[in-house]
């Protein structure tokens, strides 16, 4: 499929240079879809979405249509909390969507209050994000002027307001429990749950729909075009489209809205229009296929689609989209202490298990690169992990209360299990050339 | 009630109530799981993953935190399997790779949960051979906590105390992930009232108390579970070593504190450790211990002369000029000995345990009374008039904040200023001093068209919706600045309304015991009059006063007039304490044998003739009565300093050098006699209250009715300059036991007068300015500082604290007082 | 500094108002403090404390929490060069030693000058044109290390006035108009909203 021909939901706007304006999103079809659900009932309208199977895009892939449907009765007030705290390694789409097109996110997050009775919405930007929340600012500024937000929302009993509010740097305020705490002015540390989801217990208590920003950004298409045509698009469950940034050693690192489901990661990422196969004719080493939280996917894999349940079956996950590729010339102990150390840096701290077993496993797989590794390092760190993810099972078992902790595990377990002699050259003090070559494949 | 849910534990099966934690339902049933951040008594966060445990509810077995998770039907648990025990393993390790493990100079040491957790289920070989977490070592968090951050392993458990159990979140987690610390902000200390609280929950050596600290090793220590004798008769255990009270802590009772203290309890026990206790009689005497009647000093002398030479001045008198102050500190039984030796053998009704400053012994003794489960039941309402809790009765506070926050109630708070639990109260109506009987009367009404007593009309009508369901109303004296009669008119108005209790806010620790047993004027024990009871207790004791005597006033005033021979001070200091501190004073001056039975050289001890010296409540044993009416046993821990000895022991030899045989050989016989003569005391005997750790309920009325006060008097508007002034009491003061605990002493800060900022513009003083506070009967020097907390037009000033002694403003019978601020200039 | 200036804390109480409860506005406080003073310092964390109801030791709890926040004075221009994985394989540890050279600073220091501070920091969300940094939040992609030293030599000389100095984020505040404000959704006294009426045939 060449670009031309893929059907485009979220990412239409991107090579608009006014699609950000109020203008230019007017002008390419912004807020028919809100005028179209303000004629149908609220109801209609959330089954639409329902209709569309529209999975969550933030990483855990549920359905949206059905997590609203959590939301329990005559219980308010009800929020809308927009995750817009991307920060996953890898993962590197809804700044853009938030940046090219905040309308569209806009235009989202509204219909979703209209059809849900929600009465406020937060959309919470990562605190890096600065330019990302300039345009939001300034979208919301003509959206309210324009009467597409706050009261009486195009002269009608919908009273909406959308407020902008920053993040300030930190990885696991993505997770939407630590998202709500964070919204309260907390430190960003995850509630348990169950017992009690947000769409039941969330900000202030609360009944409230958490939902990232991508979902939401499908939400007008979907009203425009029926749940039925988002659903015709992808495979079974794995509707519509999904937005992948395929980055590292690939030769067009990019961020490309796919067909979900049908796509194969060959075709993303050996793709001629897509990612363009591995840099300088390198090997294909291995590939991350959904954020650093997935176990690594290889040569092997390359033929599965973009599909949730077949991704999770082959024992990794889609996650929040982020594909990244590494060529022969990767030190694999490298790539896994790197990843290692995001969670070490990122754990909230609250559970025994994250704070003490990730930095633990950090220290470990540290010293083995500074050549003071042992042979027993390696039993050390998969009994550290089995600690903190009992098992090592996939999808991950856990002694935490949110999966940062055992993410931490995946690429151990992967990077132990297929390049154990790497680590091991480590530990015998004869590093190998592998690490010399990653230098070289840099220049 | 639901139907209870049936679970399995390692293969048994087990019934537990609905909504049961897991963790509970496995101790109930025999099954320890080990934890660190779970406490019973604080919202579970699920933080330290010790107690996870694997659990299948149909899906086979998956980790899951006890201490978050509720029982339910055909739950299966498994505790002792190898997932769970490795899980747990493994979360253990993860607690000691950053421990110091410096558990030999480890205060907790013998104590400690990790420290035993490790030998019951830890790994022994450390595989950790990283570089360890370092922090700087114990730093004090406030004047007597300290904490070791290496120690400490991030339960949560003394932060969320703070913020949830007392509301003062001043200690909070900082930084993140494998950086988290606890601590305060910098140069803001945990100042909390309830900050030791923290030390005996955690679970390791992290935050330790300077009082006790390096005092002894806890397998030294021995204990024995009492009562604080305080208002609310809080529940503790008290610990020696070597015959040394060390350390008390608080016991999870129930009804009454759930483990809490205040510090002001907690620390106290140095006090009692202190050099200045009293430990010989005294007696007026000068030089090289020479005794001698008209001497300018007290001098050592021994029991019998002591004794004897109280004796001869009882003999020589009249009952009528014999009079008995003071009492609250005792032990119940020590009160009725006490009593009978005032009314039984000598014959004097002179006798007050209310210092003047309570409310009168009819409102005590008669309003329906509530438990404190009562007023802090689910759905209930509760009205504050009175005192802050949280200044004075500290244990109520947190009780009634849980019930707030937790657990549904709702709070009306009828004060004259904010109070700690402001920031909860569902209605905030802050009556002008003097002004709170008309705001109830017209909050119970529910007519409240205009403002009424500064409070709008509105916010009255809108508390009144919340009077629906059973009101308990927290009542005692906010203000000594007021006379006692708008508070009565409140609890008048109170007392018509339908489903209400009150719940006593009283002072003075055993007040209610003396009250029980007689220790105020027309009184005698159980509740009973002279008039109603003359004829059991006459029948038993050698005689029963004819008439009813004089109340404090009254005694202070016949002191002074010369009317009084002998004068016993039972535990009081009238010249520290009075609220007529020169009326005190003349009265000591005056009457020509003054006693003081007590435990420090007080001022007024100073000023005695003969000093008896008692032993204090971890010194004998006996039973105490708390505001509900709660009697809970008082147990000996360690022998009294010198020769100073039980009150009750005083008494029954007193009355022995009078001639008189009180039948009082041990505490339990007070009971033994009491029981037959008292209607409501009628199932209280010794062996009663020491069975039940939970005390026995004394809840029946007495024969005393509660009096509704003749006189409403109409305020006069404050003029447009004076500030209307109310007089409380703050947690640590000059009072005795606080001046003689080290650790508790330099808590207490000078007394300040607390103005709304918006007065201080207008009456053009700035804040931290010295002024001249005026009233009609005297004038003040003292610092003002801005507190918005103040409503506008009134002044706050504390009772009894050092630097300006604010009884020279104040004129008991008045209905309120206004103030003026003077500048210099 | 200090607390903050009268013209800030007018907009910390538009901020405060939009939220049904005011400790909500504690992280937009503190960026409003960093923005005045490229940090926050003790006397802006207490009077933000103030502005929402809290302690300040509960503020300081979440001020540190947040990697954004410094507590401590940094460069006019903070360098955060991205260290994730994308950037990793890419050559990021290579760029944040060049970095590191050129500036003469650790990871974590600050130049002498009070210009430049430095850090390594975690996936910025750029992953497709690593390796990458950000200059006080503003992106710059495809570093290589002769173009960081260009980049450091523009902003030396003031060739790049599209960078804000530290603290502050974005340059466009959302303003919430009082005629269009729908008012922050209170938790006192919520009732279902009008709209819902229609799903049972109410209004159309
Ligand atoms: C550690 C962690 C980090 C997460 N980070 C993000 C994130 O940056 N953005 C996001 O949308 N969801 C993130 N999530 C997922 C959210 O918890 C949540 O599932 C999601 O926002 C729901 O939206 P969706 O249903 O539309 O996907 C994270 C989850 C975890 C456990
Ligand atoms: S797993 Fe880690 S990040 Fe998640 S709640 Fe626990 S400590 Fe925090
Ligand atoms: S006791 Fe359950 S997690 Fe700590």
């Amino acid at each position: 499929m060449s670009p031309a021909e893929r059907v485009l939901i979220t990412t239409s706007r991107w090579d608009q240079a006014d699609g950000h304006t109020l203008a230019g999103y007017e002008r390419t079809g912004g807020y028919t879809a809100l005028k179209r659900a303000l004629e149908m009932t609220p109801a209609a309208v959330h089954e639409e979405v329902r209709t569309a199977s529209l999975l969550g895009r933030g990483g855990a892939g549920f359905p949206a249509g059905v997590k609203w449907g959590f939301l329990p009765a005559e219980v308010w007030p009800r929020y809308l909390v927009v995750n817009g705290d991307e920060s996953e390694p890898g993962t590197y789409k809804d700044r853009i969507l938030m940046e090219r097109d905040p309308h569209q996110l806009i235009e989202g997050s509204v219909i979703t209050c209209y059809a849900m009775g929600l009465t406020q919405c937060f959309l919470y930007v990562r605190g890096e994000m600065a330019f990302a929340q300039e345009r939001i600012a300034a979208a919301l500024d003509e959206a309210y002027d324009a009467g597409y937000v706050g009261r009486n929302i195009l002269g009608t009993e919908l009273s909406v307001d959308v407020i902008l509010h920053w993040g300030a740097g930190a990885y696991i305020v993505g997770e939407e429990t630590a998202l709500i705490e964070s919204l309260e002015g907390n430190r960003g540390m995850p509630r348990l749950k169950p017992p009690f989801f947000p769409a039941a217990i969330g900000l202030y208590g609360q009944p409230t729909i958490v939902n990232n920003v991508e979902t939401l950004a499908n939400i007008p298409w979907i009203v425009n075009n029926g749940g039925e045509a988002f659903a015709a698009m992808g495979a079974d469950a794995s509707t519509g489209t999904r937005i992948f940034a395929v980055s590292g050693h690939v030769q067009k690192p990019g961020v490309y809205e796919v067909e979900f489901g049908t796509t194969t990661f060959r075709d993303i990422i050996m793709g001629e229009d897509l990612a363009g196969g591995i840099r300088g004719g390198n090997d294909l080493k291995a590939f991350i296929p959904g954020g650093a939280s997935a176990p690594w996917f290889y040569e092997e894999h390359l033929d599965l689609p973009l599909e949730k349940a077949v991704v999770d079956k082959a024992g990794s996950m889609l996650g929040s989209g982020a594909i990244v590729v590494m060529d022969h010339t990767t030190d694999a102990v490298k790539a896994c202490h790197n990843v290692v150390r995001f969670f070490a840096r990122e754990s909230c701290g609250k559970c025994s298990p994250c704070r003490e077993g990730t930095s633990w496993l950090e220290k470990i797989l540290l010293r083995i690169l500074a050549g003071h590794g042992r042979r027993s390092d390696l039993d050390l760190l998969l009994d550290v992990c089995d600690n903190i993810s009992p098992g090592l099972d996939w999808p991950p078992k856990q002694t935490t209360i949110c999966p940062l902790g055992p993410s931490a595990v995946a690429p151990i377990a992967s990077a132990i299990e297929r390049f154990a002699d790497e680590f091991h050259a480590y530990i015998e003090g004869n590093r190998l050339s592998v690490t010399a070559a990653g230098a070289e494949g840099q220049a | 009630m639901s139907e209870p849910v049936t679970f399995t534990v390692d293969g048994a099966q087990v019934r537990t109530e609905p909504g049961t934690l897991l963790i509970t339902a496995c101790e109930d049933a025999g099954v320890y799981i080990p934890r660190f951040c779970h406490h019973e008594r604080m919202n579970p966060v699920g933080m330290c993953r010790m107690c996870i445990v694997e659990v299948d509810i149909g899906r086979g077995p998956a980790l899951q935190p006890s201490c978050m998770l509720t029982v339910s039907e055909g739950m299966v648990v498994h505790t002792e399997s190898e997932v769970t025990k490795k899980a747990q393993d493994g979360v253990l390790e993860f607690l000691l790779i950053n421990h110091p493990l410096d558990c030999p100079v480890c205060d907790k040491g013998g104590e400690c949960p990790l420290q035993d957790q490790t030998m019951a289920y830890g790994p022994g070989e450390s595989r950790f051979v990283e570089e360890k977490r370092h922090f700087a070592k114990p730093i004090p968090v406030n004047a007597n906590v300290l904490l070791d951050r290496e120690r400490c392993i991030l339960c949560d458990r003394c932060t969320r105390f703070a913020d949830e159990v007392v509301g003062d979140p001043l200690i909070h987690f900082l930084d993140r992930g494998n950086e988290t610390q606890v601590n305060t902000f910098p140069d803001q200390p945990f100042a909390s009232y309830f900050s030791g609280n923290t030390v005996q929950i955690c679970p390791v050596g992290a935050l330790t108390a300077k009082p006790f600290r390096f005092k002894a090793r806890p397998w030294d220590l021995e204990e024995v579970v009492s009562t604080y004798p305080n208002p609310m008769g809080d529940r503790i255990a008290v610990q020696s070593s070597r015959d040394q009270v060390l350390r008390f802590q608080g016991i999870d009772s129930d009804p009454v504190n759930w483990g809490w203290l205040t510090d002001k309890e907690r620390f106290s026990f140095e006090a009692f450790q202190s050099d200045h206790r009293l430990t010989d009689p005294l007696v007026r005497g000068h030089g090289l211990n020479q005794a001698d009647p008209d001497g300018d000093e007290l001098v050592a002398s021994n029991w019998s002369r002591a004794l004897q030479t109280v004796a001869d001045a009882i003999a020589a008198s009249e009952p009528e000029r014999i009079a008995f102050l003071g009492g609250a500190r005792l032990t119940n039984e020590a009160q009725y000995a006490w009593t009978k030796l005032a009314k039984g053998v000598i014959g004097t009704d002179n006798v007050d345990a209310l210092l003047g400053d309570e409310l009168p012994a009819h409102a005590l003794l008669g309003l329906p009374r509530a438990t404190i489960d009562e007023a802090c039941r689910p759905g209930g309402t509760i009205v504050l008039i009175g005192p802050d809790p949280k200044e004075q009765l500290g244990t109520l506070y947190i009780r009634l904040r849980h019930a707030v926050l937790e657990d549904g109630a709702e709070l009306i708070e009828l004060t004259p200023t904010a109070t700690g639990l402001s920031s909860i109260a569902a209605a905030r109506l802050h009556a002008r001093p003097g002004e709170v009987g008309a705001v109830a009367r017209a909050l119970v009404s529910g007519q409240a068209a205009a403002d009424v007593g500064g409070v709008p009309g509105a916010d009255i009508e809108a508390a009144r919706a919340l009077l629906g369901g059973p009101v308990t109303v927290v009542l005692g004296r906010a203000s000594v600045a007021e006379s006692v009669e708008p508070t009565l008119e409140a609890a008048e108005a109170f007392r018509g309304l339908e489903d209400t209790r009150f719940l006593l806010a009283i002072r003075r620790g055993n007040t209610m015991g003396a009250l029980d047993m007689g220790m105020h004027p027309g009184l005698l024990p159980g509740r009973t009059t002279l008039g109603t009871g003359r004829g059991a207790f006459g029948g038993v004791w050698p005689t029963v006063p004819e008439t009813v005597g004089s109340d404090t006033a009254a005694i202070l005033a016949a002191g002074a007039a010369g009317e009084l021979d002998v004068l016993v001070l039972l535990g009081v200091d009238p010249l520290g304490d009075a609220l007529d501190p020169e009326l005190a004073q003349a009265a000591l001056d005056t009457t020509p044998t003054v006693v003081a039975v007590d435990l420090f050289p007080t001022p007024s001890v100073r000023a005695a003739h003969v000093v008896l010296p008692a032993a204090a409540f971890t010194e004998s044993s006996g039973s105490h009565t708390n505001l509900e009416g709660r009697i809970t046993a008082i147990r000996q821990k360690v022998t009294p300093p010198g020769t100073a000895r039980a009150d009750w022991a005083i008494a029954a030899e007193l009355a022995g050098y009078l001639g008189a045989d009180l039948g009082i050989e041990s505490h339990a016989d007070v009971w033994a006699e009491l029981a037959p003569l008292s209607a409501v005391h009628r199932d209280v005997d010794a062996a009663a209250i020491e069975a039940d750790e939970d005390g026995v309920l004394v809840t029946a009325t007495g024969r005393v009715s509660f009096e509704a006060p003749d006189r409403h008097v109409e305020l006069s508007p404050l003029d447009a300059y004076a500030l209307r002034l109310v007089a409380s009491r703050r947690m640590y003061d000059q009072g005795t036991l606080v001046q003689q605990s080290p650790h508790l002493a330099g808590l207490a800060a000078p007394s300040s007068l607390r103005v709304n900022s918006y007065d201080f513009n207008r009456l053009g003083v700035d804040p931290g300015q010295e002024v001249r506070v005026v009233s009609a009967t005297g004038a003040l020097d003292i610092g003002v500082l801005a507190d918005d907390s103040v409503p506008r037009g009134v002044a706050v000033i504390d009772y009894n604290r050092s630097g300006a002694d604010c009884r020279v403003l104040l004129d008991p019978d008045a209905t309120s007082l206004d103030v003026r601020i003077e500048t210099g200039t | 500094m200090a607390r903050l200036s009268a013209d800030n804390e007018r907009i910390a109480h538009e901020i405060i108002a939009r939220y049904p409860r005011p400790k909500s506005a504690t992280i937009p406080l503190l960026h409003l403090a960093q923005e005045q003073d490229g940090w926050v310092s003790e006397e802006a964390m207490a009077h933000v404390a103030e502005l929402v109801g809290a302690t300040p030791a509960e503020v300081l709890g979440t001020c540190s929490f947040y990697e954004m926040f410094k507590r401590q004075p940094v460069g006019r221009y903070q360098v955060n060069i991205c260290h994730g994985i994308s950037c990793h394989l890419l050559g990021a540890d290579e760029l944040l030693h060049h970095a590191e050279e050129t500036l003469g600073i650790k990871g974590g220091g600050v130049t002498d000058d009070g210009l430049f501070s430095l850090e390594g920091v975690e996936c910025i969300a750029a992953c497709t044109d690593a390796p990458c940094l950000q200059v006080n939040y503003r992106y710059v992609d495809n570093v290589s290390p002769a173009y960081f030293d260009e980049l450091i030599e523009d902003i030396r000389s003031d060739a790049r006035p599209d960078i804000p100095p530290h603290g502050t984020l974005a340059r466009i505040r959302q303003r919430v108009p009082a005629d269009r404000a729908a008012g922050p959704a209170m938790l006192e006294g919520a009732q279902a909203p009008p709209w819902l009426a229609r799903n049972d045939g109410g209004d159309r």
